[in-house]
């Protein structure tokens, strides 16, 4: 479990040290800020479109970090140095996927309070937003982690992770903007499967890619 | 370290990207054993070392092992950004090593005045230095070393030797690839790809 410990605080702080929190945040406030400039200073469509803005933002936000989450780590040999001390590739996946979501998962949380009120959104679509955000950026740290660890070592990692994170996030994505509704509470019920599902699925498919690598 | 390490390879055929490296490879290591492998660049060297490691799979055959394994390889897998000190805690933290173990492993190689450094900023014999250090550090029973003289000057190459030799008194097994004589006393020569 101490090993566990090791590898989550070796890159939490390595995000830290290398902008992996702010970026993401200052990304999700940009969007935040923009979208008024864009629509118009209409406070009534604002709140009615914000909610679903801010889903976006967030799915966009943790997708700026993808190329750095695993493909140093492939190239420098900490990988491999992993493995030969026995650490199975599945526990680094795992180890991975909570220390993305542990940089990227709360700062969003607190981001929101600010993009909300830039939005205009009324108290309940504001907890609505955070609770399907507490929800869903597990998924959402998992689904990063896995295609940060299939594109390792590609040139253009970064923007092949967007394609293939995308496509792939959408459940996320209509299940939480589903929860902004005031009756959609099977939403909220759908969009923790899901999430839970690709938290369920990330360790292996990670570890799968990160030994495909190796050979 | 407990001092019973042991690896065997029984007719292992190592095959990468569809070619067929080497086969029916044998080689037995008992606890104080050393082996230096020679051969020409693309013969499957390093390939022989991962086998050892883990890394890779045989296509066919046994690999059998008692102890830890430490690898020393190209990379450096030391994080750039942080001091040589820092960087080598994090391993010696995995291992369950103390900091005073690896302060003496940096003394060992001759590095102990870098440890304040960030990695990025060392040469590439101090890198070398630095690589053999984690190993020395980690307290494995066999190490795996990929061209460990490589980059490193005379005075280094000669605490390596050191190094090995006293890895080797305390039971320890060296299996190592270079092309560069090493101080191995007793090690067993083999050569890959020999006819």
């Amino acid at each position: 479990m101490s090993v566990f410990l090791t590898l989550i605080k070796r890159d939490v702080r390595h995000a830290f040290a290398g902008g992996g929190i702010t970026l993401p945040v200052i990304f999700f406030l940009l969007v935040a800020t923009l979208y008024p400039f864009g629509v118009g200073p209409d406070g009534a469509l604002l709140s009615k479109t914000g909610g679903g803005v801010l889903w976006i933002a967030a799915l966009l936000a943790s997708l700026l970090p993808i190329d750095r989450l695993i493909g140093p780590d492939a190239d420098g040999g900490v990988l491999d140095q992993l493995a030969v001390r026995g650490i199975s590739d599945e526990a680094i996946g795992a180890a991975k996927i909570i220390s993305h979501w542990l940089t990227f998962g709360p700062s969003l949380l607190l981001a929101t309070i600010p993009a909300a009120g830039l939005l205009r959104l009324d108290s309940e679509t504001f907890w609505r937003i955070e609770a399907g955000l507490v929800l869903g950026t597990p998924g959402l740290a998992a689904l990063s982690v896995m295609i940060a660890a299939l594109t390792a070592g590609l040139r253009s990692a970064g923007a092949l992770g967007g394609m293939l994170l995308l496509p792939l996030a959408v459940p996320l994505l209509i299940f939480g903007a589903g929860s902004l509704d005031p009756a959609g509470g099977s939403a909220f019920k759908l969009l923790g499967a899901v999430s839970l599902l690709l938290c369920a699925l990330g360790p292996f498919a990670a570890g799968a890619a990160i030994k495909a690598m190796r050979s | 370290m407990d001092g019973a390490g042991q690896l065997a390879f029984e007719s292992v055929a190592c095959v990468r990207g569809g070619r067929l490296l080497f086969q029916d490879f044998s080689l037995s290591l008992a606890a104080g054993d050393a082996a230096l492998l020679r051969g020409p660049n693309g013969v499957g060297k390093s390939s022989l070392l991962r086998l050892a490691a883990g890394l890779l799979e045989p296509a066919s055959g046994l690999i059998t092992h008692q102890g830890r394994f430490a690898l020393a390889d190209e990379a450096l897998a030391l994080d750039p950004r942080q001091t040589l000190r820092n960087a080598l805690l994090f391993w010696a933290r995995l291992d369950a090593n103390a900091e005073r173990d690896l302060m003496d492993a940096l003394g060992t190689m001759g590095i102990e005045h870098l440890a304040s450094v960030p990695v990025r900023m060392l040469s590439t014999g101090q890198r070398k230095r630095a690589t053999i250090a984690r190993v020395i550090a980690s307290g494995a029973d066999v190490w795996l070393l990929d061209e460990p003289g490589n980059g490193l000057d005379k005075d280094a190459l000669t605490l390596l030797d050191a190094a090995m030799a006293v890895h080797r008194v305390g039971g320890g097994i060296v299996l190592a690839a270079s092309h560069q004589p090493l101080g191995l006393d007793g090690a067993k020569y083999i050569t890959l790809g020999a006819p």
